[in-house]
């Protein structure tokens, strides 16, 4: 079994290299030593001058934009502060936390969005994706025009996905409204003003990205499946059904991980959608858009929002560390 | 392969293959359409609202066919909202950051996948789990680094580097070096290293492995990861949200933003303004559509 870090290769080489991956791992290995070999020897003190830049220049802006302002945020967290001067940064201990535990109302709505966010699109969604994969991997006629069609909302932004919808949606202007025949009557809901219904108003607009995406990946996967395995457990008796689950599904496991990974990381970051509504509030209320109405509202509570910044990280850290160990705990013991 | 929505027959012939009888896919045709319709609707229905005036909808309702079909929206709302400043921004910011990103991963990439050294698996892992994190938990320390750090006014008319488009350009990049530097490196990997070391051998330098060597050889990879970066930057939102106050800086994507506000109740300019944004993406997605597949899969690691 093949890490995904092996498979994005893949599918760019003509046919005549895909099939025996096998074959390039074993000469990578080999090659890989001669050029460890050869760099005792052949690496001049400019080589590795060169080397050096060439890593310390991206890590540099890895570290300095995306590492060190985690850890601000963590040391912020424990703090109190207006965001003005960095004298008046105050010690508080565990005060946001309990804050924002505690005494912090949309906090628990939000974190049962998050999480109905992520039941919505694990359970919706993503089979939504990966049904109509399957069904598009057959030899039928469209198969392009229909992949062309559930693949067009991936490409636009989440942000600009809440403006279509709320088209679709509006009270008075809606299509949605016209098509159940409540349009101009009382009964005629506003779905993304509505509090009781707008969550699940914008989740709907998310899946209809979020399917086409996992589509497109499950299409790869289907692919890159041996033939040869459904033509055995065809032999075998199995029927249709029988064969997916137990014999494609099973042998898709890089692609799956890659999609567990992207449906709960999705789930977390969502915030375009919400912000765009309605600044995510009102029944909208999400961690991500919390943290940063707690950075740029009135009263700019630097404390708070880091400490929800970090709520949200150690949830992310989850997802994160799994898909590493999945991706690269083969090749460091390697 | 065979499907839930086939009939029943198929699933009880037993060693025969299946698949040959490509004719009876109606059940397969009929929940392929139902689903394509519902997946255009909300296009279609945005379309359909931008082309009619607004008079013509106020007079016969939005559920209607009668009036006149015309761009005049597109045209109101292409000056109105600025559309052609807010397409410069997003140029201004996309451009630079897609190169940068390429750039810096690509040297990075060849640093850990074709050179072997101690801390290649921890980089990479650093790299690849930077780009994983959701925004927000960097928000504040970032918006606090950059409002803090004192520049001239010559440079930047807000004293800091808030409110510039560096600001956006370096955070994407930072942001994106991770997911294309685990991709190219993967790329990478599975080239012959007879290549390299066959340069090694005529005494070529790392530069000139990487530069003349290996980096042509990364066309493909390179061309698809620049279209999936030119989306999703073009498309990023929440960056320039943060960092750019001045609403004539913003890229088009953060400015739809403020559409809303900006054209009230006429949804027929907003349904316009929503169109007029689709249409970048779009042609990128008709022109290039087999890099931007072959980008999203090639990774799949996108968060």
């Amino acid at each position: 079994m093949s890490t995904t870090a092996e498979k994005p290769a893949v599918p760019d080489r003509e046919p005549g290299t895909a099939g025996p991956s096998l074959a390039a791992l074993g000469r990578r290995g080999v090659g890989r030593r001669t050029i460890r070999a050869g760099r005792v020897r052949r690496l001049t003190r400019r080589d590795k001058l060169v080397l050096a830049v060439m890593v310390g220049v991206p890590t540099l802006i890895q570290l300095l934009l995306v590492w060190l302002p985690t850890l601000f945020s963590i040391a912020l967290s424990f703090t109190r502060w207006n965001g003005l001067d960095l004298k008046d940064i105050k010690a508080a201990g565990t005060d946001n936390y309990r804050f924002v535990v505690e005494d912090y109302p949309p906090f628990w709505p939000a974190m049962q969005h998050n999480i109905l966010w992520l039941a919505f699109l694990a359970l919706i969604a993503t089979p939504l994706g990966l049904l109509l994969a399957v069904v598009l991997d057959q030899k039928i006629r469209g198969t392009k025009i229909y992949q062309s069609i559930f693949f067009t909302p991936v490409m636009l932004s989440l942000a600009l996905i809440g403006i279509i919808w709320q088209l679709f949606y509006n009270r008075d202007s809606g299509l949605l409204n016209y098509l159940l025949g409540t349009a101009g009557t009382p009964a005629a809901v506003d779905w993304f003003g509505d509090s009781n219904v707008n969550i699940w108003a914008a989740m709907v607009a998310a899946t209809w990205r979020h399917a086409g995406y996992v589509m497109i990946l499950y299409l790869a996967g289907l692919k890159g499946v041996d033939p040869s395995l459904r033509e055995a457990a065809s032999i075998d008796g199995a029927n249709a059904v029988q064969t997916f689950f137990r014999v494609v599904f099973p042998a898709m496991r890089p692609v799956n991980i890659v999609i567990v990974v992207i449906t709960i990381i999705e789930s977390l970051r969502a915030f375009d959608i919400v912000y765009i509504i309605n600044r995510g509030t009102n029944g909208l209320e999400l961690i991500s858009a919390l943290v940063i109405q707690n950075l740029v509202g009135e009263g700019q509570v630097i404390g708070v929002g880091s400490s929800l910044a970090v709520i949200l990280l150690v949830i992310s850290l989850i997802p994160i560390v799994f898909y590493l160990i999945r991706t690269f705990g083969k090749e460091s013991k390697a | 392969m065979s499907t839930l929505a086939s009939p029943a027959p198929r699933t009880t012939a037993p060693g025969a293959i299946p698949r040959k009888a490509g004719k009876r896919h109606y059940g397969t045709h009929i929940f392929l359409a139902v689903m394509a319709v519902m997946w255009l609707v909300p296009l279609l229905w945005a379309l359909f609202t931008a082309l009619r005036p607004k008079a013509d909808t106020d007079k016969y309702g939005y559920f209607s066919v009668g009036g006149t079909f015309n761009f005049d929206n597109f045209i109101q709302a292409w000056t109105q909202g600025g559309f052609s400043k807010y397409f410069m921004n997003s140029l201004l910011i996309t451009v630079p950051s897609v190169v940068l990103t390429l750039f810096f991963a690509s040297m990075m990439a060849f640093a850990v996948s074709r050179v072997s050294w101690k801390f290649n698996i921890t980089l990479l892992i650093m790299f690849t789990a930077g780009n994983l994190l959701p925004p927000q938990v960097l928000a504040a320390p970032l918006f606090e680094m950059f409002k803090h750090l004192t520049l001239p006014y010559s440079f930047s008319d807000s004293g800091n580097l808030l409110n510039t488009y560096i600001s956006v350009i370096a955070v994407d990049t930072a942001f994106q070096i991770g997911f294309c530097t685990f991709v190219l490196s993967n790329y990478m990997k599975a080239l012959s290293s007879d290549l390299t070391e066959a340069a090694l051998v005529d005494g070529a330098g790392i530069w000139r492995q990487y530069w003349n060597i290996i980096l042509p050889l990364c066309r493909p990879a390179l061309a698809a990861l620049g279209t999936l970066e030119v989306i999703f930057i073009y498309n990023d939102f929440f960056w320039p949200l943060l960092f750019i106050q001045s609403g004539d800086r913003l890229p088009v994507t953060t400015a739809i933003n403020n559409l809303q506000g900006q054209f009230l109740s006429n949804y027929n300019l907003l349904a316009a303004g929503a169109t007029i944004t689709v249409i970048p993406t779009l042609i990128i997605y008709l022109v290039l559509q087999r890099q931007f597949v072959a980008g999203l899969t090639l990774g799949s690691s996108k968060g």
